[in-house]
């Protein structure tokens, strides 16, 4: 059937009938809800969806506000990255069990992407995985993977074939976090926190089970893995917003400000102000089905924003701006861009130009993907990857 | 309400785009400049009639009642942004969006008339207050209104004003404050010889030149009065064209990065194309996104200012699309065309190349209708952040 706003809501309102959340078990209610296909309702039917289209999610979650969710900030990369990922290129057997307890956030999941010889050219990465009869045997070393202390299952790119140039000899792989040879030690960062973990494989073995995608086909299954990255940092709608925080700050304290900073901050507030439209005329253009290239553009306005406007707050504090809330090691559960205190904000937003796709690459990405120009000229296109210099 | 293109808007701006690409390349703008600089006509009339007339674009505001085409801003503002594109030299802001739009606030019978002679392209129009006020700042008017009914006194800065048949210029009475319309064409019953003298000063911009106006006891008509000194018809007619001004800039912007790009394949240094070079990639990979964000900016603030009622103030939201729309639209203009000069190297500082054109267009744009700063300024209030104490 073809589901609009009424048949959606109707779904929905049908289903709290017979559900009621306050007399069910979270996880039973969770559960419950992803069998009935208000999970994610452009996902297919019986996995948590209803093969509608992606807007008429807004519809769900309004009729469906005030029940538990599944604390999405616990499982973002479950959410965005793994799932897509999985619906994409995942055999019936491995979306019919990875989808829901990814959902209800019972499994979460990290990113085993990134090594410390593989940033930007991510494709140079060297953890390799053999083949040994129906399993594959994993050695190698990841990092800047967050949530890998509380994750179940991991998505991993593994390099199956040194023998090819680097693009064509990677498998993905889902990796089975509680497997022997998994060893994850957190990563501390410059706001004294350890958000991110470094993750040892030493000799892991993988059933053939948990691959996913052809072999030799992880990097185009990982380009989906990416470009969700990018629409999850870039394009998820907050509650609090880096402008709020610091208007508030601005509103709070009189006494703070001056002229020049009055005039900054009216200048980001129009950048902010500009960055909302952008996004609101991208849903436009992907609700009528004409998906604009203004996406890729998201994230790189988005970072620079945040760095410009946690920056002012610091500035702005002046004496308070000299104090920081604390350094204790900690490893948080979830990550707030816009949490604590100004300090954390301004030092947690340098990462925004770097993670998932630095600002330097995300213009290469435009400006040979959009506007057409010539990509620099590349001396690692056509070399078998064990021969690349290192 | 929708912040991309109806399939009538692509339609106009196609018709809008193929009378420019066949009557107004880059060459024919070039050499009118050339000899408008030298004292030469700076507009285009045969362009301007055939956009006035046969598209109807000098109607599009205007009421079907009294001869338009009923249409919106949203409509006007894609018409802007191809005019941008070519930086066609036609008195359209002037005429059809300025001088319009301070005819549609004020309204009443000779309003009306004068809207049916625009509507027709039977004659053009322009508002003779300076293009570089603010909407938020307003100067009183520098004309009076004399006891015998004519109009006496200097006003600078006037665009459109060397190809108005009518000049709408704000006035002070006796009592209070009033919009006159003086005919200028010898050719019209009630104008006089001698009473309007226009005079093209040597501007910035070579496409849409600056004149002054001189009006020595010209006789004129009384569109609408005021009591006190404030003149609601021309601030709103000055907001209103600021938000459509942003649509101009944007196609401004977009000329400038798509030939930019375009070049910066073709040229070749080094034994490579200029436009591999991630030093070049990259300053327009930043510069296409300010492009993608003016686009959402200057749709918003058409669309907004579609939904506005004609007459009286423009409520908070138009408003602040306005200003929005102002602050950065300006200032991606700018840098678009100092990156166009710029990534073209010497070519893009020679006289024959366009790129010039672009530049003096954006660069007087970003003064006109209110600075950047002065848009800025305006948010202080709808977003809540108080200036220092």
């Amino acid at each position: 059937m073809a589901w609009d706003e009424a048949s959606v809501a109707e779904r929905a309102r049908a289903f709290l009938a017979e559900h009621d959340p306050a007399a069910m078990d979270r996880l039973e209610f969770l559960r419950a809800r992803f069998d009935a296909g208000l999970a994610w309702v452009h996902f297919p039917e019986g996995l948590g969806g209803l093969g509608a289209p992606r807007e008429l999610q807004a519809v769900a979650e309004r009729e469906l506000k005030g029940t538990p969710d599944n604390r999405p900030g616990r499982i973002g990369i479950g959410l965005g990255m793994a799932a897509p990922t999985i619906l994409a290129f995942g055999t019936e057997e491995q979306k019919k069990r990875f989808l829901r307890p990814l959902w209800t956030g019972e499994e979460v999941w990290c990113q085993l992407f990134s090594e410390p010889g593989a940033g930007s050219d991510l494709a140079t990465l060297a953890t390799r995985a053999v083949r040994e009869g129906d399993e594959w045997v994993v050695d190698g070393q990841k990092v800047w993977t967050s949530s890998a202390h509380t994750a179940r299952w991991a998505i991993l790119v593994a390099r199956t074939d040194p023998g090819v140039p680097k693009h064509r000899g990677l498998t993905y792989f889902v990796c089975d976090m509680h497997a022997p040879g998994v060893e994850v030690r957190p990563l501390r960062q410059i706001t004294g926190e350890a958000e991110f973990n470094e993750v040892f494989l030493t000799g892991v073995r993988l059933p053939d089970a948990l691959r996913l995608g052809e072999v030799g086909d992880g990097w185009r299954v990982a380009q989906t893995t990416l470009m969700n990255e990018r629409v999850a940092i870039g394009g998820t709608p907050t509650r609090r917003t880096m402008m709020g925080v610091v208007a508030e700050t601005w509103r709070s304290r009189p006494e703070l400000r001056t002229h020049d900073l009055h005039q900054r901050l009216l200048k980001l507030w129009v950048d902010a102000e500009v960055m909302r439209l952008t996004a609101v005329r991208l849903r436009e253009q992907l609700a009528a089905g004409h998906p604009g290239p203004e996406g890729s553009g998201m994230k790189l306005a988005f970072a620079r924003l945040h760095q410009e406007l946690s920056g002012l707050e610091v500035e702005l504090l002046r004496e308070d701006g000299l104090a920081y809330d604390d350094w204790t090691f900690r490893r948080p559960g979830t990550v707030d861009f816009v949490g604590r205190e100004a300090g954390y904000r301004y030092l947690r937003a340098k990462g925004n130009s770097i993670e998932g796709g630095t600002s330097e690459i995300l213009r290469n990405i435009i400006a040979e993907r959009v506007l057409g120009l010539p990509s620099e000229p590349r001396t690692d296109k056509d070399v078998a990857w064990k021969d690349l210099p290192r | 309400m929708t912040l991309l293109y109806t399939e009538v808007e692509e339609e106009l701006r196609a018709a809008v785009r193929d009378l420019l690409t066949d009557t107004c390349p880059p060459s024919a703008v070039l050499d009118r400049a050339g000899s408008a600089a030298a004292g030469g006509t700076p507009h285009d009339a045969g362009l301007w009639k055939a956009l006035a007339r046969d598209i109807g674009a000098a109607g599009l505001l205007i009421p079907e009642e009294l001869g338009g085409a009923g249409a919106s801003t949203r409509e006007v503002a894609v018409v802007l942004e191809e005019l941008g594109r070519a930086v066609a030299p036609v008195p359209f802001l002037g005429s059809a969006v300025l001088a319009t739009q301070a005819l549609l606030v004020a309204g009443g019978e000779v309003a009306g008339e004068l809207l049916g002679r625009l509507a027709a392209g039977e004659a053009t129009a322009a508002l003779a207050v300076s293009f570089a006020a603010s909407p938020y700042a307003p100067p009183a008017p520098v004309a009076t209104l004399g006891e015998d009914g004519t109009v006496t006194g200097t006003v600078t800065g006037v665009i459109g004003a060397e190809a108005a048949d009518v000049l709408l210029v704000p006035v002070r009475l006796a009592q209070g404050v009033g919009l006159c319309a003086v005919e200028t064409s010898p050719t019209i019953q009630g104008s006089v010889e001698g009473a309007v003298r226009v005079t093209t000063v040597t501007s910035l911009d070579l496409t849409r030149p600056i004149a002054t106006v001189e009006f020595a006891s010209a006789p004129a008509r009384i569109v609408a009065r005021a009591e006190g000194l404030e003149l609601p018809w021309v601030w709103e007619a000055l907001a209103r064209g600021a938000g459509l001004l942003a649509s101009e800039q944007l196609g401004v912007a977009e000329w400038c990065l798509t030939t930019t790009v375009a070049y910066v394949k073709e040229r070749r240094q080094f034994a490579r194309p200029v436009g591999s070079f991630q030093a070049v990639k990259h300053r327009l990979a930043d510069l296409w996104l300010e492009v993608v964000g003016a686009r959402a900016a200057a749709r918003n603030a058409a669309a907004l200012l579609a939904e506005a009622p004609a007459a009286g103030p423009l409520g908070d939201e138009a408003a602040v699309a306005v200003a929005v729309a102002q602050a950065h639209c300006g200032a991606v203009a700018v840098h678009a065309a100092e990156e166009c000069v710029q990534l073209h190297g010497g070519i893009g500082m020679t006289w024959e190349h366009p790129a010039h054109l672009y530049l003096k267009r954006a660069k007087a744009d970003q003064i006109a209708l209110g600075t950047p700063g002065d848009h800025r300024d305006a948010l202080a209030g709808p977003a809540d952040l108080p200036a220092p104490m």
